[in-house]
């Protein structure tokens, strides 16, 4: 029987096996930030133990920066960037800070840079390492004793995952984005469906995407419960890879390619659980409660909980309506928002900012509204201030920041106040996420900027024509 | 690492499913360099409800937390796990739990305990109605058992990570023992792979 492609990754990091035991995985890669870092170098530092593989490590800073200047106002969140650049300092690592041409947020600059490549194992104090997937990696979120264990000794511990096959038939309609797909997957399968395993996301929706919306899929991988996702390379890949500042050339690249072009999952392979969605049935989504699963299609109301079909889902759903001041059957389209945040490493990168200043081109956000565009890191601003899309934004009436996380989770400034509703590009419509008591509806760029002009929910569609 | 052979104690009933790491501890408090003080923290939002459990003084000796289905999802920060272990919670018992929480309750030493659906309902009902009721999550045994309910049934935990429970190992001495397979390894990777140009080369 033949091999997953999650499997032939895994298979081949293997440094240590036993019964009764995790798999000791080799790691590429580790990527490290300020905020799950510090008591991981405080570790190392009281164990007197050094940073095994510093090139195998970047460091960035994203999560609590601002994002108007590089001036830290939080005394607390200072401390922690300033830890980090100490802490990179004493072991060696290479920091890209704030206000270096290559800083943003991590799951943004590891790709750019042409560090994420097909089958590595990545690493990062983050959940949404997952992103790195796309690439046909493992990769995956980790907490900072693990952080430590890694820095330490380039392993990860790790019982084997189960395999999941995702596959996406047929076309997506033309309005229907990467954000709008791995929404629809997590509607379908739920908060916990990938719990375990390790996704395959396949099928013809998927290969159509391009290395930016394979990212968006992968990266909410996640808040289905994955332990990971990921994509078979093809020439898609290989082409975003050539020429990166990272990847191979020449007769490296050669070797680098017959290796990647081995990885996708035999055709005989066998997978844990299969899931299969048609492409066609998809339409752009939007979350109307407190966690990624709970969301609907623009075109529909918000759903009865006493519909639920379980004790445990009814309470779930009374509870978000609560906390989101929504009723049932109120159409998604009649729902007003105060602020809309384009950003994060879900939808931060530069076809991101493209679909949404395409919808915004000549058009006004709707007087009152709060509009925040947030590049996901400054190589993606730099890009998109040479396309020009800086001036669609700005006359726009959106704010133009620098990278960052920002919004998606209000470790910033950028934070929205109780009551304030909010349609984000993010991946997290939590309870208190964006601010506490701030209301989340995840979607779309196209659905943001649309939604930026109308002041409600809505598509593109909706607005064309308007000014 | 703590070590950690059984708790034994009362439990504090927490029925909501999907609880997520931002409301277990909010990013707010992903600010600090400390790696203590976190139970301040616990469930902040919730806690402004004067009616959430942790603010029911019947359950304040709890060292159990049950909970619903999928319990720790979202976020990777094992602030969440330091959050739990600080208040005082030694075990939590759930249907289910996210796997990077679950992997950051092994670093702390805080026991999970996945319990059949219908189970945690039970034990969820009977502690609501007499929180003096106690729990044993048993790690050498990999059992749990409520004895006013007559109840015992066994949970899964593998081999090496009850072994690290009940040592209160440091796995990064596990994995340093390794060292030479790590090295052999290294050895043997393709020399096209890319490499971070480092601060100090």
């Amino acid at each position: 029987m033949g091999l997953t492609l999650a499997e032939k990754v895994w298979e081949s990091h293997v440094v240590h096996r036993a019964p009764g035991e995790a798999d000791l995985l080799y790691v590429d890669l580790h990527l490290v930030h300020e905020v799950t870092s510090p008591q991981a170098f405080a570790g190392l530092r009281q164990s007197g133990r050094p940073v095994r593989r510093p090139d195998l490590t970047l460091a960035t800073m994203d999560h609590n920066i601002p994002t108007i200047g590089t001036d830290m106002t939080d005394p607390i969140a200072a401390q922690q960037v300033e830890a980090l650049a100490r802490n990179c300092a004493e072991f060696g690592i290479r920091l890209y800070p704030t206000g270096d041409a290559r800083q943003g947020i991590v799951h943004v600059i590891g790709p750019q840079l042409g560090l994420t490549q097909p089958g590595m194992v990545i690493v990062c104090g983050d959940s949404h390492t997952s992103t790195h997937g796309a690439f046909g990696a493992i990769a995956f979120g980790i907490g900072t004793s693990d952080v430590e264990h890694v820095l330490a000794t380039q392993t990860i511990a790790r019982g084997r995952p189960k395999t999941m096959a995702i596959t996406i038939e047929g076309e997506a309609p033309g309005d229907v984005s990467a954000k709008d797909l791995i929404l629809g997957i997590i509607a379908t399968i739920g908060t916990s469906g990938g719990v375990g395993h390790i996704v395959e996301y396949r099928g013809e929706a998927i290969r159509a995407l391009s290395m930016e919306g394979r990212m968006t899929v992968c990266n909410m991988s996640i808040e289905a419960g994955a332990r990971a996702g990921l994509i078979a390379p093809d020439d898609v890949t290989f082409e975003f890879l050539a020429g990166r500042s990272h990847a191979a050339a020449g007769a490296a690249w050669e070797r680098a390619l017959d290796r990647w072009r081995a990885l996708p999952s035999d055709a005989d392979a066998h997978y844990d659980a299969e899931v299969r969605i048609d492409a066609g049935a998809l339409r752009p989504y939007v979350t109307w409660g407190t966690n990624p699963a709970q969301a609907v299609p623009i075109d529909g109301s918000v759903p009865d909980p006493e519909r639920s079909p379980d004790g445990a889902g009814r309470e779930s759903a009374r509870r978000a309506l609560k906390y989101m001041d929504l009723r049932a059957g109120t159409p998604i389209r009649d729902i007003t928002v105060d602020v809309v945040f384009l950003g994060s490493c879900t939808n931060g990168r530069i076809e991101d900012l493209r679909a949404a200043a395409a919808v915004l081109r000549g058009r006004r956000v709707r007087a009152g509204l709060r509009a925040l565009a947030v590049p996901g890191s400054m190589a993606v601003r730099a890009q998109a201030e040479a396309e020009g899309l800086d001036r669609v934004f700005r006359e726009a009436g959106f704010e133009w920041r620098m990278a960052g996380c920002s919004m998606c989770l209000g470790m910033n400034d950028d934070v929205a106040g109780p009551g304030v509703r909010v349609a984000s590009t993010s991946n997290r419509n939590f309870e208190g996420r964006q601010g506490p008591g701030a209301r989340t509806h995840l979607v779309s760029p196209a659905v943001a900027a649309a939604t930026a002009i109308a002041g409600h929910l809505a598509d593109p569609a909706d607005v064309r024509g308007r000014a | 690492m703590r070590a950690v052979e059984r708790v034994k104690g009362r439990a504090m009933p927490l029925d909501r499913r999907d609880v997520d790491t931002d409301q277990i501890i909010a990013s707010d408090w992903l600010k600090r360099v400390e790696r203590t003080g976190y139970g301040a923290g616990l469930f902040g939002a919730w806690r402004n409800d004067p009616g959430f459990v942790l603010n029911d003084p019947r359950f304040a000796r709890a060292s159990i937390l049950v909970s619903g289905a999928n319990f720790g999802c979202g976020s990777s920060r094992e602030h969440a796990a330091w959050a739990l272990e600080d208040w005082g919670f030694r075990a939590i018992v759930a249907p289910s739990f996210a796997d990077i929480f679950r992997s950051n309750c092994r670093s702390v030493g805080l026991v999970t305990a996945a319990l059949p659906e219908p189970d945690v309902g039970r034990i969820l009902a009977a502690v609501e109605a007499d929180p003096a009721i106690e729990l044993t999550v048993d790690v050498e045994h990999r059992a749990v058992a409520v004895p006013a309910l007559g109840y015992e049934a066994p949970f899964e935990l593998d081999d090496a990570s009850r072994a690290r429970l009940l040592a209160g190992e440091d796995e990064i001495d596990v994995s340093l023992a390794h060292d030479g397979a790590i090295a052999a390894y290294e050895a043997l990777r393709e020399d096209w792979l890319p490499r971070v140009r480092t601060q100090v080369s």
